[in-house]
Formats: structure tokens, C-alpha cells, sequence
């Protein structure tokens, strides 16, 4: 018996041997997201993001990822484990990961890393993000054009930099078509959570908006306002199919091309630690077809949206006021990206208050 | 045909032994399936999920960090559940240790001191015994289910946590990430080599605790007198224990061990406060403690199966590209037989076919 | 206003109380079934996948019903039949259900689900007010009261009630008196993860048309407490849900008035809601042991 399961052992040892030696050969490029791929959202679009990378370098690189991976103490094992097993970039997709990043890139100098939304660089480690709030600038106009009550519901998650910085290019944009437009906003203190998601909507419908924005990443609030016969907004990925008659456009976060791009440079050796905030232009940010809405609201979303492409038009271009009213950026002063990327402050406008 | 069981004369020893033995045989038995199921070796899957994480010293102590945290937790529920007090709130107490245990590096981050650490680990355990009497009281005084209470608790403190990190304490350096600052260095816990493996002070303190409540379960009149009041209340009242008081002790004890592992989970390896601290160690520390059959030498080896689960779970993902769900599946199934093969320590199994019972009946 | 949000909350209340009647009566037979997590995403994946397969939202809540049935088994299986810890069987039943829903479910992500359409008779359903609320809703809105109803009535109204209280309060005594102890607690376990996978049926199918992974969001959990919170009593299992899925929407609600209350402690308002009202309502202590089964979570096994 015990003869037998040595043998068995030897075997397979000797067949996960062979495994990773023919492995070598390829670039290894593994990513790490905190939520399940199937999560039709963040995670899911990140996972996009790899498969097109294998689609496109083909039998040059090998991929793998890990999925639900806690932000907490589990994402150092998670990230180290990777380093260890050959990967030559490690793509770390989300806040929580920075620090851990960190960690571990100390320890393998020889491997390179990427982290999603930090602030934290090193040699080896790139930062990376997408200028999700030009999108949200133009489903600002989009809404202020198409709401007949002038007062659109906003569904949001948690109080950081990122969410904060997309309500207000939200409200910029509605204001540049009305400047009375308001925007009435609840916290849900959750990414993901459907049905959350679905009574948060129903909450502000119920109060009168009669367009809904969400910076969550289910469906669901889409789903209720094609029920009721409103408008909205779809977010991470194109959700037309979940609301053919409601969804105007979404914000999608297409992470293909930067993928494609950075494990390229690895291939030809040309990488090097960068801090990347990509946008429309580089197709990072990518609105779908504009639908559900009147031919004049269609020609100024796709002139807006064609401006901050070519770079012509920066989404946060002074005059800027905050919600007191006081000028914070003067006309034609464009915010700076460090100022962004901290940003946790409202502009005039917006009824809300951020926790302090 | 018919599953019966006859009681045994008393607990088999050998039993004891094998039948997790039979469960693990079972497990792997019902891996190869799935994993043939799912279009992979099976050999190489069963390689990757339960061998490949005890092959390196890395994963070894990568084993013992994630295993730290539910065995602290496990001892301490052993208590509740075997005097009969269900404590399902363990992540919240955790989550509350964890915030009153950070108040020094926090609050006062120019305070370095050898004593700091101590100060930290005795704040969290004050945090989660605290945490864990409220629960408690409300039995004692109000008779209201410690179920319900506990488990509500929990989504109060995760939320209050998120609200900390994001407000009062947030880091001036975060660019407005919810991120309290780092904590110095007299604020987080060393390594020590141990043989070839560098294991972190806090596997040394769950080990102490498991010997403690070890001696204490086995040889002490508090020992028994959980058992008595866990058994029987009525025969705890005679022998002049008081089930209120113990319902205090256990709750606060549990919940100081849970503060306490929260804590250590921050200064081992996240060394700050962050809106995520634990990925469920609380509730999953429940399996632990019904695994190790409430015993702290049982706990000890539950936890360490349990966090090989997990690491098997991402070796599987990353060698096989096999979906981590697959791995979740296993780890029901993982539990599912340990719990079923127990059931011969004290029953034989007899298999009965419905013709003879119905013989039997006849009869 | 009112009208809308009673219907928001009739909506979230509608899947806690269909799971939280299940387990009712799987803790009234004295089995403690922590596994309703499980058995909900196991409903809701089935729910879904067979809606969507079929055509017919009919068909899914079936399905969903059906596989909440099926799980349950297991945990009946473990825990009845070799007589294995209940907490830790429950578990095991929750990791078990959420991998092999995410696993089912992997093809239907990113897929529109169909919406189980609600009632609409002409003459009721318009009646101002009232009219949409009483007579327009899904059927399992319906299904659920009556569950709550026909549950009971056979608890307190019926023989064979009368024998699921006695074996979940005395087993022993259940037993020499000639009733079959497993086999009542069998069928409390197959009715429990009947309703439980209704009740995730309910999530996929008319809460929120969609799936995707651990789309329960701890509501198996919710629906624990709240049988907790009724003290095995049916009725107030009505209170439990419509109370914690008021709170829930009203703080929903109360944000965007701008109280200056960060939204966490809002967030908060549902669970601690429940602690107090539970507090508050177990003063009287003689009825909720009266009402506890006091086998609850005790193992079993018959005397030969």
C-alpha cells in the first residue's frame, strides 16, 4: 500500500515536473481581481482584458488568475504566489492591492508588477488607471438633455476619490446643458449587491428622478428603470442587452488595449515602471452607441464625446466652484491629475456631504 | 435498504483516528470526479489541491499564517459552544478587536515602545470580549436569542469599521483612500525562524493557547464546569455554577480571542487599518471549531486542513486554471465528510434492507 | 410616496420571508439548518437557468424550489441520517451551495433574465391607493403569505404539527410515543430548502432578472435571524421581514434629505432595528422559551 502511494506521489510529482517546464518557454502574465469573474462588472471586465491579451499575442504568453481574492490578508499569499510560480508581470486590480504589491515587489525585484487605481510606484511596479469621469461628463449632458424632471438619481458605493471625482465631472456636464439640474445621491456602502442595488434605484425614481446613474456594478438598477419606462446609465460593461429600451449609453472599461500594450513591451523587452491614466483617447474609456435618446441629445453626446477624444475638451475645465460656492479653478484652468486623484470634494451643485 | 446506526459501547479509539482518514480518502476520491468533470487530469488536480501547498517552506508558512487566525478564534468558540451559548458573531468581535487594538498606532503613531505591541494585543482582546458581552448581557438580562443578536452585530461593526477608516481615522497621506496610516514598528509582530520555516510571533501565541485551554478543558474545575453547564444546566445548578455567568465568561472570553486574532491579522500582515480586514475568519473558524470536535488539540489540526483547503483552492486555480468556485465546492464537500465519517467514533454503521424490517416488524 | 415605497418593501421583504418560513419549521422539528445561504444561491442559479432555458419564469421557480429541495438532502442526509454536528453540516451547506452555484452559473452571466410578471386584474389592480399593493403583485408574493398562513395553521391547528412540535421539544419522548423522529425531521429539512430556494428564485427571477455569483448577498443569513427574531411563531416571521425591509429602505430613503448621518450608520439601521425591536419584545421571557424547541440542534438517533 504504502509502495503504491509513493509511486503515486513520484507520478504526480513527475507530471506537474513536465507541466511547468514546458510553461517556461512563455511570457507568464497573471492577473489578480477581488471579485468573481462572474461578476459581469469590474472583475469580469478585467478578465476581458486578459482573455484579450491571450487572443491577440496568441501561443507567446501564458495566462492564469486568481479571482475573489480578499483585499485583506489574503492578497500578499495571492500576488507572492504568483511571483513564485514564474509569472513575469503580475496585474494587481484593485485599491486594496497597492500595499501587498508593494510587499511583494520588493521581494522579487526580477518580476514586474502592475497595480489598478494606486498611488503607490516602485521600479518594479507600474501604476495604472482609467479616466472613467470623461464618460461620466458626457452622461451628464446626456441626462440634464434627456430628463424631463431635471433631477437625476445617482447610486454609489463607497466615498473615494474615484466615485467622488465621477459625480462631479457627472454634474460639470449636466450643468454645461442646465445649470438648475440637481442630482439627489445615495450611499449603498456595498460594490455589489443586486438587490441593494434595485432598492436604492426604486428609492430615487420613487422621489422623482427620472434618470439613473449608478457607480455600482450590477444590472439591476438598469433593469428597474426599463421596467418603469425611465432612462440610465450602464456601468463597467455594456448592459444594452439588460435594458434595451432604458440604457442610453454605458461607461465601459475596456482594459484590453493596455494589457495588450504592457505585456507587449515585456515580450520586447522595452518595459519600464510607468503611471499610466488612459482614457478615451487610448480606447480605455469607451462609450457604446448613444440610444433611447432624441437626435439633438445624440449630437452633442457624440460632439462631446468626439472633443474629449481628439483631447480638445478637458472635462474638468474651469471655472470650477466647490459647494459653497468659491471658485476653485479659475476659467479655463483644467484641474491637474494630482488634484483629481485626491479629489473629495463637491462642486456647487451637488446635495450631498461627503463623510468627513 | 436502509442506513442504521448502533451506538457503540464506547468511543472507538481507532475510529478516533481513521475516520478522518476515510473522509480525506473520500474527498480526494470525490475531487478526481469533479475535476474529470471539469475537463482536467484528474491525477495532476489532486497533486495541485491537497501535496503542492506542504511541498515548500513558503507555503508552509503561508499555511500557518492563514490557519493563525481560525484556530485563536476556534479555542475561543469551543468555549461558547460547549456551554451551550452559540456565538455566531466571532467576525464581528474580531472586527472590533481589531479597531480598539489599533487605537495606539493610530492615534499615537510617535509611541515606540517594547510595550506597545502587549498594550495593543490586551486592548484588542478588552474590544472583543467587550463586543461579545453585549450579545451576553442581552440573554442574561432580557432572554433574547444570542443567535439573532450576535450575528447582527456583525454587519454593525464591519459597517462601523468602513465608517473609522473612511472618516475619523483616515491617513492625511491616503489621497482620500480609505486607509488609516502604517502602523510604526513596535506596532506589528516579528518572524521567527523555526527549523528552515520563518513563522510570525502570533503562531506561537495561538500555539500557546491551544496547550492552555488544553490543560484547562481537561484538568481544571472551570473546565468542568463548561462541560456541566454546556450538558445540563439543571446539574450545573447543583453543583453551584451559575449558567448567567457562564454565558458572560464564555461570550467575553470567545470575543477577546476573536479581538485578539483580528488584531494580530493587522499587525502580522496588513500593518494598518483598512475597510477589508479579515476574509471571513470569523464564521469560518465556526467549521473549525465543529471540525476539531470542539477540542483544542482538534481545532489545531481543523485549522490547518481548513487553510490547506484554501491554498489547495488557489493552487488549483493557478496551475489548472480550474474556476475558484471548484475549489469552494470541495471545501463543502471537504467538510461535508469529515462530519459524516465522526459519526462512526460512536455508531457503527449497519446496512438494512426494507425486506427485513419489514420481516422484523412482522415479527 | 407611501404606496411606492410599501411596494419596495414588499419586494425585499418577499425573499427573507420565504426562506425564513422554511427554516421555521425545519427549527421547529429541532434541526438548526445554517445552511439557508446555500440552498437560496442554489434557487436562485436553477431559478434562473431554467427561466431562462424555458421561457417560462413558471418553470424556474420550480427549478428553483427543486434544487433548494435537493441540497437540503444532503444536510438532511449528514445530519439526520449519520447524525453529524448540525452548525457545522449548515456550513459546510452554505461554501457548498455558493461554489457549485457559481459553477452552474458560469454560462449565465451577462445573460437578461425574464421578470415573473405580477398580477394584474382589471378593476383591482387600478383601485387607487391600495389597489397595486393588494392586487398587484407576483405570485410568490402571494405564495409567501400563504406559506405563512398554511405553516400556521399546521403548527397549531393540525395532528401533524402537533407531532413536528413534539419531536423538535422532546425527541425522546417523540419517539416513544411512536412517531418517527427522522423521518418528520426529514421532510421539515426538504420544506425548509423548498422555501429556501423559492426564496432565491425570487432573487433571480423577480427581485433582480439576473445571475451572477453569491447574488443572495448574505439574505440566507438575514432570513436566520430573522426566525430567531419571531420565536418560532409564523406570524411575527411577517413582522421580522416587512420590519427589516422597511428599515432597509427607508434609510434609503432618509439619505438623499441630507441629515448629515454618514450613509454607514444609515446602513446599520436594519440590523440594529432588529436587535431592539427583539429586545423590546422579549421581555416576556416564559412565552419565548414556551415557543423555543428545545431540541433545537440536538442530534438523534433512535433506540433500537
Amino acid at each position: 500500500m504504502k509502495k503504491i502511494l509513493l509511486l503515486a506521489g513520484t507520478a504526480l510529482a513527475l507530471a506537474a515536473g513536465t507541466m511547468t517546464a514546458s510553461a517556461q518557454e512563455k511570457l507568464k502574465a497573471c492577473w489578480v481581481y477581488v471579485g468573481p469573474i462572474g461578476d459581469f462588472g469590474y472583475s469580469y471586465q478585467h478578465d476581458q482584458g486578459r482573455l484579450q491579451v491571450e487572443k491577440e499575442l496568441g501561443d507567446k504568453v501564458e495566462t492564469a488568475y486568481l479571482e475573489n481574492v480578499s483585499e485583506g490578508p489574503d492578497a500578499e499569499r495571492a500576488i507572492e504566489r504568483f511571483a513564485r510560480e514564474g509569472c513575469k508581470i503580475v496585474f494587481t486590480t484593485s485599491f486594496g492591492f497597492m500595499d501587498p504589491t508593494i510587499k511583494v515587489a520588493k521581494k522579487y525585484p526580477d518580476v514586474k508588477f502592475e497595480h489598478a487605481t494606486g498611488f503607490k510606484k516602485a521600479d518594479n511596479v507600474a501604476i495604472y488607471n482609467a479616466r472613467f469621469y470623461e464618460g461620466r461628463y458626457v452622461i451628464g449632458q446626456i441626462a440634464a438633455k434627456e430628463s424631463k424632471a431635471g433631477l437625476a438619481g445617482y447610486i454609489v458605493s463607497f466615498p473615494i476619490p474615484e466615485v467622488v471625482m465621477g459625480i462631479n465631472a457627472f454634474m460639470l456636464g449636466a450643468q454645461s446643458v442646465n445649470p438648475d439640474f440637481k442630482v439627489k445621491i445615495v450611499w449603498v456602502n456595498t460594490w455589489f449587491d443586486p438587490g441593494k442595488e434595485a432598492d436604492a434605484a426604486k428609492a430615487l425614481f420613487d422621489q422623482g428622478a427620472d434618470i439613473i446613474v449608478q457607480h455600482t456594478d450590477s444590472t439591476a438598477p438598469l433593469q428597474i428603470a426599463e421596467e418603469r419606462g425611465l432612462k440610465g446609465f450602464g456601468q463597467s460593461s455594456d448592459m444594452i442587452k439588460f435594458a434595451p429600451k432604458a440604457q442610453m449609453t454605458s461607461i465601459v472599461d475596456d482594459w484590453g488595449p493596455y494589457y495588450v500594450k504592457r505585456v507587449q513591451a515585456m515580450l520586447d523587452g522595452t518595459w519600464s515602471s510607468t503611471d499610466t491614466w488612459e482614457g478615451m483617447k487610448e480606447g480605455a474609456v469607451v462609450l457604446p452607441p448613444f440610444a433611447n435618446m432624441s437626435d439633438e441629445t445624440k449630437k452633442l453626446a457624440e460632439e462631446t464625446y468626439a472633443k474629449i477624444k481628439s483631447g480638445e475638451f478637458h472635462p474638468f475645465t474651469g471655472p470650477i466652484f466647490d459647494q459653497a460656492g468659491a471658485e476653485k479653478y479659475p476659467a479655463g484652468a483644467v484641474v491637474p491629475d494630482g488634484d483629481l486623484l485626491g479629489m473629495l470634494w463637491y462642486v456647487k451643485g451637488v446635495d450631498d456631504k461627503l463623510p468627513q | 435498504m436502509r442506513i442504521e446506526l448502533v451506538r457503540r459501547p464506547e468511543m472507538s479509539r481507532t475510529m478516533m483516528l481513521v475516520s478522518p482518514l476515510i473522509a480525506v480518502g473520500l474527498t480526494v476520491l470525490f475531487a478526481a470526479i469533479v475535476f474529470a468533470l471539469q475537463g482536467h487530469d484528474p491525477l495532476t488536480g489532486i497533486f495541485y489541491f491537497f501535496i503542492e501547498p506542504l511541498m515548500s517552506s513558503w507555503s508552509l508558512e503561508q499555511l500557518v499564517i492563514k490557519a493563525t487566525p481560525l484556530i485563536i478564534i476556534g479555542l475561543g468558540l469551543s468555549v461558547c459552544y460547549l456551554s451551550n451559548n452559540w456565538n455566531i458573531g466571532a467576525e464581528g468581535q474580531l472586527t472590533i478587536g481589531a479597531i480598539t487594538g489599533s487605537i495606539l498606532p493610530i492615534l499615537y503613531p510617535e509611541f515606540v515602545s517594547p510595550i506597545v505591541a502587549p498594550l495593543m494585543i490586551l486592548m484588542a482582546a478588552a474590544g472583543g470580549a467587550a463586543y461579545g458581552l453585549v450579545p451576553a448581557v442581552l440573554k442574561t438580562r432580557f432572554g433574547t436569542n444570542e443567535i439573532l443578536t450576535s450575528l447582527m452585530l456583525v454587519y454593525v461593526s464591519t459597517l462601523f469599521l468602513d465608517w473609522v477608516v473612511r472618516g475619523p481615522w483616515k491617513s492625511p497621506q491616503a489621497f482620500g483612500f480609505p486607509i488609516t496610516v502604517d502602523f510604526n514598528e513596535s506596532a506589528v509582530l516579528g518572524s521567527f525562524p523555526v527549523g528552515p520555516l520563518y513563522l510570525n510571533a502570533s503562531a506561537f501565541i495561538a500555539l500557546a493557547l491551544v496547550v492552555v485551554l488544553a490543560v484547562v478543558m481537561r484538568s481544571t474545575l472551570k473546565g468542568f464546569e463548561i462541560r456541566v453547564l454546556g450538558q445540563s444546566p439543571r446539574a450545573g445548578a447543583f453543583a453551584g455554577f451559575s449558567a448567567r455567568r457562564m454565558t458572560s465568561f464564555a461570550f467575553a472570553f470567545s470575543g477577546a480571542l476573536a479581538g485578539v486574532a483580528g488584531l494580530m491579522v493587522v499587525m502580522t500582515e496588513i500593518q494598518k487599518l483598512q475597510p477589508v480586514i479579515s476574509p471571513g475568519y470569523g464564521f469560518t473558524a465556526i467549521i473549525v471549531a465543529f471540525l476539531g470536535r470542539l477540542n483544542p488539540i482538534g481545532i489545531l489540526i481543523a485549522g490547518l486542513v481548513i487553510a490547506l483547503s484554501y491554498l489547495g483552492g488557489e493552487a488549483i486555480q493557478t496551475s489548472m486554471q480550474m474556476s475558484s468556485k471548484v475549489a469552494t465546492v470541495l471545501q463543502g464537500m471537504l467538510l461535508f465528510f469529515v462530519l459524516a465519517c465522526d459519526t462512526l467514533i460512536l455508531y457503527r454503521i449497519r446496512l438494512v434492507s426494507t425486506r427485513s424490517t419489514q420481516e422484523q416488524a412482522r415479527a | 410616496m407611501l404606496e411606492a415605497i410599501i411596494l419596495t418593501v414588499i419586494t425585499a421583504a418577499t425573499p427573507l420571508l420565504l426562506a425564513a418560513i422554511g427554516e421555521l419549521v425545519v427549527e421547529r422539528s429541532g434541526v438548526l439548518n445554517l445552511g439557508v445561504e446555500g440552498m437560496m444561491v442554489m434557487g436562485a442559479v436553477a431559478g434562473f437557468a431554467i427561466t431562462v432555458s424555458t421561457g417560462s419564469p413558471l418553470l424556474g421557480i420550480v427549478a428553483g424550489l427543486v434544487a433548494g429541495l435537493a441540497v437540503s438532502l444532503i444536510f438532511g442526509f449528514v445530519t439526520l441520517t449519520l447524525v453529524a454536528n448540525q452548525v457545522a453540516s449548515g456550513l459546510a451547506l452554505t461554501l457548498f451551495g455558493l461554489g457549485l452555484s457559481g459553477l452552474l452559473g458560469e454560462g449565465f452571466v451577462g445573460t437578461p433574465g425574464i421578470k415573473l410578471p405580477s398580477l394584474s386584474i382589471p378593476g383591482l389592480t387600478d383601485i387607487p391607493y391600495v389597489g397595486r399593493i393588494l392586487f398587484g403583485q407576483d405570485i410568490l408574493v402571494y405564495v409567501s403569505f400563504a406559506l405563512v398562513l398554511a405553516v400556521s395553521w399546521f403548527l397549531f391547528r393540525t395532528r401533524g404539527g402537533l407531532v413536528l412540535r413534539a419531536v423538535g421539544d422532546n425527541h425522546v419522548s417523540a419517539h416513544a410515543l411512536g412517531y418517527k423522529v427522522i423521518r418528520v425531521r426529514y421532510l421539515a429539512v426538504m420544506f425548509g430548502g423548498a422555501c429556501a430556494g423559492l426564496g432565491g428564485a425570487y432573487l433571480s427571477i423577480a427581485y433582480t432578472p439576473l445571475w451572477v455569483e453569491n447574488m443572495t448577498a448574505g439574505r440566507g443569513w438575514i432570513a436566520l435571524a430573522l426566525v430567531v427574531f419571531s420565536s418560532w411563531l409564523p406570524s411575527r416571521l411577517v413582522i421580522g421581514a416587512y420590519l427589516f425591509g422597511a428599515v432597509t429602505i427607508l434609510q434609503l430613503h432618509a439619505q438623499p434629505l441630507g441629515l448629515g448621518v454618514p450613509s454607514q450608520f444609515l446602513s446599520m439601521l436594519p440590523y440594529l432595528a432588529t436587535v431592539v425591536v427583539l429586545v423590546a419584545i422579549s421581555g416576556n421571557r416564559r412565552a419565548t422559551r414556551f415557543n423555543t424547541p428545545a431540541c433545537l440542534g440536538a442530534p438523534f438517533v433512535p433506540d433500537r
